[in-house]
């Protein structure tokens, strides 16, 4: 999928009126198939930036067009059948705790699934060859049948991934796809969704901390840093000073190990429910 | 200590708890008098020795072989009015919480909701304060006059009450539980129905089994009352042994009555377990 972001602007919806835009207007263009890595100090935009082209968010101005065209500008019927071509993988697996892996990683092709053929998945999983052959991808081939609350978080966060080469998408927007992984099965997971995307003709946009890895791993390199892009280079032209400049007194984020995601707490949350409605 | 450095420790959320403590108890006085609040009148000897006669022909609990065999024909009914009124509850209350929970909400993804659906939702929330407002003692008269004295009534009383109930509760259960889950499919292009299966039924399983299975309970306690005015079961006895002084009858039925509560929360604990 093609990507054309025109001085488009973005701010979250629950920001206050007055306050600075998440992401100052930013035109950007990225071909189809084309693979594009997001650097910067936490805080940067990089997440707003990949909200706004998943169609998460609107832009406060300016335009988004994806293949030529304006998702905001469709009907609610078709934005939402075109986000079934998009793939957004938040930073947080998004992945319910007493779910099977099977299931879980099967929910990606749900928008290429009839609401009959998705519950029918749910009694006896449809294509488990597929998730399976996914799974393998990430080294977690053994954990089909397991639940997700028995993952590790470098293992749910592989299941996130692993979900994302299952859906019907023609554009990859992985949001810190590394963040809870050990260096070497990082690499590792990296080298996957690049060569997968490459191998599909899917545009993979992803957020990284992992600098090294943005750099030896993805041709293109955007860098942002207070909802400002400071650089769009191609990897190679990426000095150490400029990086010195993007991460200027957050040097910690460039050279130190990231910050770690944020923990999911959904079923603490679920038994607070509990215990107030009734 | 010195003075400046009790200062310092000076909790200033305290005045504020205070004041709200006394503002309670200030409250609480007119609701008391209100409610013609006066404990110690039980206290008295002649409450007393009323309570104690009346309590007094609980025991022993009627065991004869005929009325045993009533009160389990009539336990029966009850057990059967409950579960039909949930379960004609839940065929209302489903819908009407898949239509009206904000989770579900394809325009709300990206900000504020749009018009169409919110009032869509609006709406339907309203239906379900009509539904739970009127209380199922109401509901039962008026399908008591409808279909005639039965458990028919009060098996209606109590879908159409409940319905409104579940429906609100099974709503917020959705919403309160971590909204990222089903954000995450829906905004990938999923269905609405898609994401309640994927990603809302199995976060909050355990949640929606247990306060349904905590409805029965209390559909069975609503079917006792709703017998009272003739529609059946149980609660059809129990007022026909209070208004006959026949204490033995009535300790009998208020057994079976706990027996039935206590099996609502084995199940109940039970389904948490299996499902947790």
């Amino acid at each position: 999928m093609k990507i054309a972001l025109v001085a488009a602007a973005a701010r979250h919806p629950a920001a206050r009126p007055g306050a600075a835009p998440a992401l100052q207007p930013i035109t950007l263009r990225i071909a189809q198939g084309e693979p594009v890595a997001v650097i910067g100090p936490s805080g940067a935009g990089k997440t707003t930036l990949l909200q706004l082209l998943a169609c998460a968010l609107p832009p406060a101005e300016g335009e988004l067009q994806l293949d030529g065209i304006n998702p905001w500008a469709l009907p609610r019927r078709e934005l939402q059948r075109l986000r079934g071509r998009l793939f957004l993988a938040p930073q947080v697996p998004p992945l319910p705790p007493r779910q099977r892996v099977v299931t879980a990683v099967l929910a990606g092709r749900l928008p290429a699934m009839s609401l009959w053929a998705s519950l029918r998945s749910l009694f006896h999983p449809i294509d488990m060859a597929a998730a399976q052959a996914v799974l393998a991808r990430f080294d977690l081939t053994d954990k089909l049948f397991e639940r997700v609350d028995r993952l590790s978080g470098g293992e749910r966060q592989r299941v996130g991934l692993a979900r994302a080469l299952l859906a019907p998408a023609g554009l990859w927007l992985i949001d810190e796809p590394l963040s809870a992984l050990d260096p070497t099965r990082a690499a590792q997971a990296c080298a996957t969704l690049v060569d997968e995307a490459r191998a599909r003709g899917v545009t993979l946009v992803a957020s990284l901390h992992q600098v090294e890895m943005a750099l030896a791993q993805f041709p293109r390199i955007v860098g942002l840093r207070d909802g400002v892009l400071v650089f769009d280079l191609p990897a190679e032209e990426v000095t150490p000073a400029r990086l010195a400049a993007l991460y200027a007194q957050h040097e910690d984020e460039l050279h130190g190990t990231a910050p770690a995601p944020p923990v999911l707490s959904s079923d603490a949350a679920a038994r607070l429910v509990g215990a107030t409605c009734r | 200590m010195s003075a400046a450095g009790s200062a310092a420790l000076r909790d200033p959320a305290w005045l504020g708890r205070l004041f709200w403590l006394c503002a309670g108890l200030a409250l609480l006085w007119p609701l008391g008098l209100a409610t013609e609040f006066r404990p110690w009148v039980l206290l008295e000897p002649d409450s007393l020795r009323v309570s104690a006669r009346f309590l007094g022909d609980f025991f022993p609990p009627s065991l004869q072989p005929d009325f045993l065999l009533l009160v389990a024909r009539e336990t029966w009914r009850t057990v059967a009015m409950a579960t039909a009124g949930i379960t004609l509850a839940l065929l209302l209350a489903i819908p009407l919480t898949l239509l009206s929970t904000r989770v579900l909400s394809i325009s709300a993804l990206s900000g504020r909701m749009a018009a169409g659906p919110f009032w869509v939702r609006q709406l339907l929330r309203w239906l379900m304060i009509v539904l739970r407002s009127v209380p199922e003692l109401v509901w039962a008269l008026v399908f008591v006059r409808v279909v005639g004295l039965g458990p028919t009534a009060g098996v209606l009383a109590i879908a159409l009450t409940y319905g409104g109930m579940l429906g609100k509760v099974y709503g917020e259960i959705l919403e309160s539980g971590d909204g990222q889950v089903g954000e995450a499919l829906l905004r990938n292009g999923s269905s609405r129905l898609q994401t309640f299966f994927y990603a809302l039924l199995p976060q909050n399983a355990a949640e929606l089994c247990s306060y349904t299975v905590y409805r029965w309970e209390c559909a069975i306690r609503s079917s006792v009352v709703l017998g009272f005015v003739g529609a059946g079961g149980l609660g059809q006895q129990l007022d026909g042994s209070m208004k006959m002084f026949n204490g033995a009858e009535v300790s009998t039925m208020l057994l079976v009555f706990m027996a039935l509560v206590a099996l609502a929360d084995r199940t109940s604990a039970w389904l948490r377990r299996v499902l947790q």
